[in-house]
């Protein structure tokens, strides 16, 4: 019989740990994929965060450096420095990149670093109950905003796709999501271009990847994705949000 | 004989990083330590490697983190306020068994303090600092020469230990200008390579990272590592002795202080009192060997110290309380005389020998 669906070489079989429903798996087998089909694998190093993908590590066939909670980038860029011709992206939740790592997406960013970085944003952290995030939407429940976020304490919820897409030194930002086939497909199209944007040496590419939570948004997987669909994508500006015309050139 | 040239202090560190085959150096300017960045920004490109300012001191030594997981060699520099910064990196670096390279250039402190010389960050950098139970490997040099040997040398000792290294200066360290040889490094011993992170390539993917979650796997870990610091401690101690062999009293100083107490170990031997100077190298491990022939026959010591009293703590375990254990200090960034030291040391082991 022919095989039309399987494993990702980039894949290593160990089993996903995350919560039913929760699409971090998916954003990683896309990820693996990608690996894949560019024959990276064996020239790529992972980093990854401190989050609910905290241990991607184990997962992907790749090589992989894990350190502390936000510095996946500036980690990533000493890889990147040290082994130029080498592939190196970073896995990161919303809290991870746009909370706690803020100084190194921005700085990342300035400098072009010809890295590529994945972000995982649930509106809120996963792996420690259910926090507010930077990214958390306004009037949304979470452990630490019991009444809902209000903005006049709490301030109001950070897009950090169109912040990144306003410098100079990134040349491709996307915001994408993973709630349907159709869009499963165009999250693995933006994940794919924003590591040949690196293959290529143009600089720093970013792709934001919305997601879910049911375990801490307290509803079922599918209405999870219903929730995303009518809270998050309205927010967040969605699409192709920057490319350069030598990354559309690509 | 290689000829001596006049050189900063700062300045020799980076000249060392260069010889001894830093590749990157990831860094932050702050006073006193920014022309070790300086003078590498200029220098370190020429030679094949890679300078970069980062966005703060967490950046750097996160970077220095990544760079290190290649293989590469790698350094970074600051000054106390930075230092701080720096030890959440320098716990996960400990933590992944990372060989960086890392100098501070203490200045004055708490808070943003000054720019003069201090040995206040003794116990940051010997205690921990960041969270954890890790030592990080402390040098503590006190003249040019060893600003020079003991930089190129922290490289081959990471290298070897898996271990961050900290090459502990100070304000007056770095500024000041002597004259130094800049011998071209010995060769390196191989160093064992099979952990790094390059590329699965024809091999097993590798995989840096410090998380255990289970407590079994966690007490494992810790076990190794406090393996590796017997071991440190077994086979790295160093330190200087100065007319030690016959004192009847010791000075015991690291560092700038150190440089002082020579002078006032000398002037004390002029008056007839038996000073001598013991002149700790590594400040981690500390030197206890140091002590072991002169606990039962001494009759006390001074530590000369820039604190309120830091250092005097592993003085007394070396010396097991079994004399008296003194402290002269001074603080802000100012530096004791010769004389208002031996006058300490009179008053405090000889009273009435000021009279005659
Ligand atoms: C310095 C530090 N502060 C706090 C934590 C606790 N912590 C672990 S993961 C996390 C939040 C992760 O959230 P996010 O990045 O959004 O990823 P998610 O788990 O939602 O995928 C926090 C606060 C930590 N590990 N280190
Ligand atoms: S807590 Fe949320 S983000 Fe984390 S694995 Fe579970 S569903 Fe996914």
């Amino acid at each position: 019989m022919e095989k039309v669906f399987g494993r990702s070489k980039g894949l290593s079989g160990t089993p996903f740990s995350f919560c039913p429903g929760c699409t971090h798996g998916i954003i990683m087998r896309l990820i693996a994929e990608v690996l894949e089909e560019l024959d990276i694998i064996e020239e790529t190093i992972g980093v990854s965060p401190v989050g609910c993908s905290g241990f991607c590590q184990d997962f992907f066939t790749c090589d992989f450096v894990s350190g502390a909670h936000g510095r996946a980038q500036a980690i990533g860029n000493g890889i990147k420095r040290a082994l130029p011709d080498k592939i190196v992206f970073t896995y990161q939740g919303d809290g991870d990149i746009a909370g706690i790592g803020t100084q190194h997406a921005i700085h990342t960013a300035a400098r072009g670093e010809k890295i590529t970085s994945i972000m995982v944003n649930n509106a809120l952290y996963g792996m420690t109950g259910g926090q507010m995030a930077p990214t958390t939407l306004k009037g949304m429940k979470t452990t630490t905003t019991p009444y809902g976020r209000e903005v006049e304490v709490y301030g109001y919820p950070i897009d950090l796709p169109k912040i990144i897409a306003a410098l100079d030194g990134a040349v491709y930002v996307a915001s994408v999501s993973v709630d349907t086939p159709k869009n499963v497909l165009q999250t693995k199209k933006a994940i794919k271009k924003a590591f040949r944007v690196q293959q290529a040496g143009l600089g720093f590419a970013l792709v934001s990847v919305l997601s879910t939570c049911p375990t801490n948004w307290g509803l079922s997987p599918q209405e999870s994705l219903k929730w995303l669909r009518e809270n998050m994508m309205p927010f967040y500006a969605m699409g192709e949000l920057k490319a350069t015309e030598e990354v559309k050139n690509l | 004989m290689v000829k001596k040239v006049l050189m900063k202090g700062n300045e020799i560190i980076a000249q060392a990083a260069i010889e001894a085959g830093c590749k990157l150096f990831f860094g932050y300017p702050i006073t006193p330590s920014t022309e070790i960045i300086e003078y590498l920004a200029k220098h370190l490109p020429k030679a094949g490697g890679t300078v970069l300012q980062a966005e703060d001191e967490i950046g750097a030594i996160s970077m220095c983190y990544g760079a290190a997981a290649t293989g590469a060699r790698v350094m970074t520099a600051s000054s106390s306020p930075g230092i701080s910064l720096k030890q959440e990196g320098l716990s996960y670096c400990a933590a992944a068994e990372l060989p960086v390279v890392v100098v501070n250039v203490n200045r004055t402190g708490p808070g943003l303090g000054g720019l003069g010389p201090m040995q206040s960050d003794y116990f940051q950098s010997t205690k921990g600092g960041g969270h954890g139970d890790y030592r990080l490997l402390v040098l503590a040099p006190s003249k040019a020469q060893e600003l020079y040997d003991l930089t190129m040398e922290a490289f081959d000792l990471a290298d070897k230990y898996r271990n961050p290294v900290l090459l502990l200066t100070d304000g007056f360290l770095g500024q000041m200008m002597e004259p130094v040889e800049l011998k071209p490094k010995p060769a390196s011993p191989e160093f064992d390579r099979s952990w790094i992170v390059n590329g699965a390539k024809g091999r097993k993917k590798r995989i840096i990272a410090s998380y255990a979650l289970s407590n079994e796997v966690g007490e494992a870990i810790n076990l190794h590592w406090e393996a590796k610091y017997k071991e440190l401690k077994e086979k790295e101690q160093r330190w200087e002795e100065f007319y030690a062999g016959d004192a009847d009293y010791l000075i015991v100083s690291y560092g700038t202080t150190a440089r002082i107490a020579k002078s006032v170990v000398l002037n004390a031997r002029r008056k007839g009192i038996k000073l001598g100077l013991i002149r700790p190298i590594t400040l981690w491990p500390f030197p206890e060997k140091a002590f072991l022939p002169y606990k039962e026959k001494i009759k006390g010591a001074v530590t000369v110290e820039l604190n309120t009293g830091q250092m005097i703590e592993d003085v007394k375990l070396a010396l097991e309380c079994k004399v008296p254990v003194h402290l002269y200090r001074r603080l802000g960034g100012m530096l004791p005389t010769e004389d208002e030291i031996l006058a300490f040391v009179e008053k405090t082991f000889c009273p009435g020998l000021e009279e005659v």
